[in-house]
C-alpha cells in the first residue's frame, strides 16, 4: 500500500523551502535594513518548517524500505532530488520580481498556509500535528507582516499602487493550483479546497483596504503540486543544490 | 564611469533605458537612500516580566506599527524581549552635554548621597 504521507510530507517541506529559498535571494538587497531582517528571518522560518517536514519524511521512507543502506535524509530530501521530483506549488518559484511582488507572494501563501496548518493541527497524525502547532506561530506573524505590507503599499503612492497592480497581474494565475488537491492530499491531508472561501474572504478584506480590486474568476495554471513546474525551479534548484552536487557528502 | 552594472536579484530595474535605476526615495526601489525619508524611532525592550524596558537601539520605519514589527524582527529574534515600546526620536528631549559641568559635578563631592555609612550586620546580604 502507498503510503501517502511520504508525498504529502514531501509536498509540504518543498514548499517552504523553495518559497525560503526565495526570500533568502533578498538577504543584502531588502529595501532598508529593517525589511531585509524581516524578510530573511520570516525565510529562515520557512527553512526551518522544511526540515521538520523533510525529517519525517525521511522517517517513513527509510521505515517502509526497510531501512536500507542508504537512507534517506533532510539534506538528501532537498539536495539530491531533481526539478520533476519537487512537489512545491507554483506560486512560491515565482520570481521576487519588485518588493510588491515578493510582498504579495508572501501574503497569498501566509494566508493559505495560516488555515492550511490549522487544519493539520488537527490531523490523526501525530507528527504532522504537532509540526502545524510549531509552525503555526510564525505562520500568524507571516501573515499579519505581509497584510500590512499589501495594505501599506496598495494604499500608499500611485507608484506603490501600480507596482501591486502588477504583481496582482502577475500571481493571481498561481492561486487557483494552491486548492485543487492531488491524490496525495486526498488521501493524507486536509482537503485545501474547503478553506478557499476563507482564504478569499481575508485576500477581499485586506484589498479591500489596500483599494485593490479582486480580480475575476480566470484560467489558473496548475501542475507544480505533481512535479510539472514553470521554467523558474530549475534555476533555483541549480543554486540551491550547487555545493552538494559539486562536493558530494562535504561537511563543514 | 560604470561600464558593468550587476545587478542582484531585488535591484533588476523594471524599465529599460531609465537613467535613475535607484530612486533615493522610494523603498521600492532598493536605492542606498531607501528608507532615509521614513523617521527615526528609538526602541526599547522588556527582557522579562518584572523588569524594566531598556534602551536596546534605533530604527527607521514609516509608522509606530512597523516600527514595533521592525523592532521585534530585529531586537527580538534570539528571545531578548516579552514587551517592545517605541518612541519617535524626535520627540526624546536629551541634556546638552555643554551643560555637563552645571549638572552632574556638584554631585562629587557629595559622597554622603550614597548608603556606605552604615554598619551591615553579617547576616544581611545582597548590598
Amino acid at each position: 500500500m502507498k503510503d501517502y504521507l511520504i508525498d504529502y510530507s514531501l509536498h509540504l517541506a518543498d514548499n517552504a523551502l523553495i518559497l525560503g529559498q526565495r526570500n533568502a535571494e533578498w538577504c543584502g538587497h531588502g529595501p532598508v535594513l529593517e525589511q531585509d531582517i524581516a524578510i530573511t528571518n520570516i525565510s529562515l522560518d520557512l527553512v526551518g518548517q522544511a526540515r521538520n517536514f523533510y525529517q519525517y519524511a525521511a522517517e517513513r521512507i527509510n521505515q517502509s524500505a526497510g531501512q536500507p543502506v542508504h537512507p534517506a535524509t533532510e539534506d538528501s530530501l532537498a539536495y539530491l532530488r531533481t526539478e520533476r521530483e519537487f512537489k512545491n506549488c507554483l506560486l512560491v518559484e515565482q520570481p521576487n520580481g519588485d518588493w510588491a511582488q515578493t510582498i504579495l507572494r508572501q501574503f497569498f501563501f501566509s494566508n493559505y498556509l495560516f488555515l492550511l496548518y490549522q487544519e493539520l493541527q488537527k490531523s490523526n497524525d501525530s507528527q504532522l500535528a504537532a509540526i502545524a502547532e510549531k509552525a503555526l506561530k510564525e505562520v500568524t506573524y507571516h501573515l499579519r507582516w505581509s497584510s500590512e505590507w499589501v495594505i501599506r503599499l496598495g494604499d500608499g503612492t500611485a507608484e506603490s499602487h501600480q507596482r501591486m497592480l502588477n504583481a496582482i497581474d502577475e500571481l493571481w494565475r498561481y492561486t487557483g493550483e494552491l486548492f485543487n488537491a492531488a491524490d496525495y492530499e486526498k488521501e493524507a491531508g486536509a482537503d485545501p479546497s474547503l478553506f478557499q472561501p476563507q482564504w478569499l474572504s481575508k485576500v477581499k478584506e485586506v484589498f479591500n483596504e489596500a483599494t485593490l480590486p479582486v480580480p475575476e474568476q480566470t484560467f489558473m495554471q496548475s501542475g507544480g503540486k505533481t512535479g510539472i513546474h514553470t521554467e523558474h525551479l530549475g534555476y533555483i534548484l541549480t543554486e540551491l543544490q550547487y555545493v552538494q552536487r559539486t562536493y558530494p557528502d562535504s561537511q563543514w | 564611469m560604470n561600464f558593468i552594472r550587476k545587478f542582484y536579484y531585488g535591484d533588476i530595474p523594471d524599465q529599460k533605458g531609465s537613467d535613475e535605476i535607484k530612486d533615493a526615495k522610494n523603498p521600492l526601489s532598493g536605492g542606498r537612500g531607501a528608507g532615509h525619508d521614513w523617521p527615526l524611532w528609538e526602541v526599547f525592550i522588556r527582557s522579562k516580566q518584572g523588569l524594566d524596558h531598556k534602551h536596546a537601539g534605533s530604527l527607521h520605519a514609516a509608522d509606530a506599527q512597523m516600527a514595533i514589527e521592525n523592532a521585534r524582527d530585529v531586537y527580538t529574534r534570539r528571545m531578548e524581549g516579552v514587551s517592545i515600546w517605541v518612541v519617535e526620536s524626535k520627540y526624546i528631549h536629551a541634556s546638552s552635554p555643554d551643560e555637563a559641568a552645571s549638572l552632574y559635578e556638584p554631585a562629587n563631592d557629595k559622597v554622603y548621597r550614597h548608603p556606605t555609612f552604615y554598619d551591615l550586620p553579617d547576616e544581611v546580604n545582597h548590598m
